[in-house]
């Protein structure tokens, strides 16, 4: 089980770039050991410079983005390579949503099944949102409610986003996938064994007392 | 009146274990293949858990993403990549996993053995670790490349819980100009139809430019269908895939080869069968092409010059172009050809096969390595390597004056010691062209081997047809 996430609040940080890539995400570098420090590799390229200090220009290294628990993104977000260090590293960081008027598929399929909610949200009423943290960034704070289906930020913006009622259910409850697949145990030994009748070359071909082992 | 289905269905709907809400099904893949980079957290997730792997029997292991591609290489050449490289070999040895480490004659990138082992085999479906694996769908098969959850999620169920994707089709009409590679179709459609043209999709690439194509370079017309923003990518088995398969180590034989056959050739796109989105490009005035940018859409031809940012009306789209020609260190309305470049790579998934090394040697053979340049050779599996010196390639390339080095990733991924260094221009056979995608800093072009060789040789991108008359 992981922890449910049913609500988030916190400080929405403004990244409105298109086709943000994995590797900006994570550079590879960060993905040499199981040990690296992800959260220091989120945009790291775009965070620091080549003598690792902060570029104070940089979205999260300026406060209150600093602290951000919602990143505000353009389209595509997360396009690129399958790398699950990707999620890994916003989770790190202390980001549990990101708002983008659309997904990657992968980052979007990764994002889910590590409990983070991937908000997909209409262009213009995101770009409002941005425009508004932009302009105060002290009022930053927004409230994301999942079972409403709201973004709300203070008293003058509310608006709707989009997530699969699937999804959104398995976020709040919880659900480690593999347990909920496991339920059906019954069903893909008989989808094997069927297979298995059907296609028996298939199985042969790679059975450890095949020709090549 | 039912339509009939595409190839894309018949492979989809025969793996379905159980359909659910969402449009998402639980599908049965037959074959996983694991790479070192992404599965030490999935065994970690099914120690903590206490579960088995389902099917050991079905899953392959591979090491090179990370390992050295020096030519005398030990797992200790890339101290750092140590950790992970004998975390998957023990992960393997506990659960019984066939482990093919740098000392493995099947040794390679994952998806350049997945079909040259007959691990991929037509209408099955292939789950791995990284993007790339639509890389098989040139075989006809569903390769579907996964984060490490579903790792973990397929050795512990042997399958996969997916939305169901759409269909789409492209057909490559025409036949391609001499002088043009499969590389340089696919570069060419990423740039026509964008990179996000395929999400949501799974491609069948059709028409007869396909048809024409060898195995080899269908692989690598699939293996960039991540680049178009797809997941999966894949073209019809026919004669010249059977061809391919016959006598691979893990491909049916004798009778079981008569059944396996009879089910591929039935396995192509119903002539009647509808494809929620239908493309289609022409190849005959495709010319070499050359990316300029920091996504594969920011591809041109060979003989054309960058595009002017300004020209372009949506502002993201205008800042987004400004910063890559920033990045890349070129200005609009640059030739392409002409560019000095410091660094050529050929390899990896997209062009580390022994056609790609051939068509590169073509053109070194007899020539040299301008000086300044770094050329380098990175064969995509070790049966490759064995092949391409059996012809003799490695002193072909080696006289000319490129480095050749052990399968792997290598400079694709820049997580070994395999790095372009900051603001190097590098042109490379590779699928990604991202900011420090090579490097820190490194500026990545990309394009196809023989275009690669031809820009070694010249010391800067050049036309390849001006060379190989
Ligand atoms: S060669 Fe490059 S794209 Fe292919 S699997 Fe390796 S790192 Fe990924």
């Amino acid at each position: 089980m992981r922890a449910p996430l049913a609500r988030v609040t916190g400080v929405a940080a403004p990244l409105p770039l298109t086709n943000v890539n994995t590797d900006a995400i994570i550079p590879s570098v960060y993905l040499r050991s199981e040990s690296s420090d992800l959260a220091r590799g989120l945009f790291a390229r775009w965070r620091f410079d080549e003598t690792g200090a902060e570029r104070p220009e940089f979205v999260l290294n300026r406060p209150p983005f600093r602290r951000a628990a919602i990143l505000l993104a353009g389209e595509n977000f997360g396009c690129g390579s399958s790398r699950e260090a990707a999620v890994w590293a916003l989770q790190r960081f202390g980001i549990k949503c990101v708002v983008a008027p659309s997904f990657a598929d992968i980052f979007y399929e990764n994002a889910f099944r590590n409990g983070m909610l991937a908000a997909i949200a209409d262009q213009a009423e995101l770009a409002a949102l941005i425009a508004a943290v932009e302009a105060a960034p002290e009022d930053a704070q927004v409230d994301i409610d999942l079972e409403k289906g709201l973004i709300v930020r203070g008293n003058a913006l509310r608006m709707g986003f989009s997530v699969p009622a699937f999804r959104r259910e398995a976020l709040m409850r919880g659900d480690d996938e593999i347990a909920s697949t496991l339920r059906h145990a019954k069903d893909i030994a008989a989808h094997a064994a069927a297979d298995r009748a059907r296609r028996g070359w298939l199985y042969r071909a790679i059975a450890p007392e095949g020709k090549s082992e | 009146m039912t339509r009939g289905s595409t190839l894309f269905e018949k492979v989809w709907n025969a793996h379905v274990v159980k359909r659910f809400d969402g449009d998402r099904d639980l599908i049965f893949v037959d074959r996983h293949i694991l790479q070192e980079t992404t599965c030490a957290p999935a065994f970690a997730g099914l120690e903590r858990a206490g579960r088995p792997v389902a099917h050991p029997e079905l899953t392959l292991a591979t090491q090179d993403h990370i390992v050295s591609t020096e030519p005398d290489r030990t797992e200790a050449s890339n101290p750092e990549g140590l950790e992970l490289m004998r975390l998957m070999r023990a992960n393997a040895q506990a659960h019984g996993i066939r482990h093919y480490g740098i000392e493995d004659t099947r040794q390679g990138i994952v998806h350049v053995i997945g079909p040259e082992l007959g691990a991929a085999l037509p209408g099955t479906v292939l789950a791995c670790g990284d993007s790339h694996t639509s890389t098989v769908g040139g075989l006809g098969a569903l390769g579907i490349g996964v984060g490490t959850s579903e790792v973990e999620h397929v050795l512990a169920t042997q399958t996969l819980l997916l939305q169901r994707p759409k269909t789409m089709r492209i057909r490559f009409e025409g036949g391609k100009a001499p002088g043009v590679s499969a590389k340089d179709l696919i570069l060419a459609a990423i740039g026509r139809f964008g990179i996000a043209a395929g999400r949501s999709h799974a491609i069948e690439y059709a028409g007869p430019a396909i048809r024409a194509l060898g195995i080899e370079e269908r692989l690598t017309v699939c293996n960039m269908s991540i680049e178009l923003g797809a997941r999966l990518g894949l073209i019809a088995p026919d004669d010249t895939t059977l061809a391919y398969l016959a006598g691979r180590p893990f491909a049916p034989s004798g009778a079981d080869w008569e059944l396996a056959a009879a089910e591929w050739r039935a396995l192509a796109s119903a002539a009647d069968a509808v494809f929620e989105r239908d493309l289609a490009i022409d190849c005959a005035p495709i010319a070499p092409q050359v990316t300029w940018g920091t996504t594969q859409e920011d591809v041109i031809g060979v003989d054309q010059r960058i595009p002017d940012p300004a020209t372009l009306a949506d502002p993201e789209r205008r800042r987004r172009s400004a910063a890559a020609l920033r990045y890349m260190g070129l200005a609009p309305g640059d030739a392409i050809e002409g560019l000095r470049v410091d660094v050529v790579f050929v390899g990896s998934c997209t062009n580390g096969r022994l056609s790609d090394l051939e068509a590169a040697a073509a053109i070194a053979r007899g020539r040299k390595v301008k000086a300044d340049v770094r050329a380098v050779v990175v064969p995509g599996s070790a049966s490759v390597k064995r092949a391409a010196e059996a012809k003799g390639l490695d002193r072909v390339f080696r006289e000319a004056g490129f480095e050749w080095r052990s399968p792997g990733c290598s400079m694709c991924v820049s997580i070994n010691q395999d790095v372009v260094p900051p603001g190097a221009r590098c042109l490379a056979t590779t699928n990604r062209n991202f900011e420090g995608r090579q490097g820190p800093g490194s500026r990545t072009h990309l394009a196809s081997p023989a275009m690669a060789a031809a820009a070694a040789v010249n010391g800067a991108i050049v036309d390849v047809r001006k060379l190989a008359s």
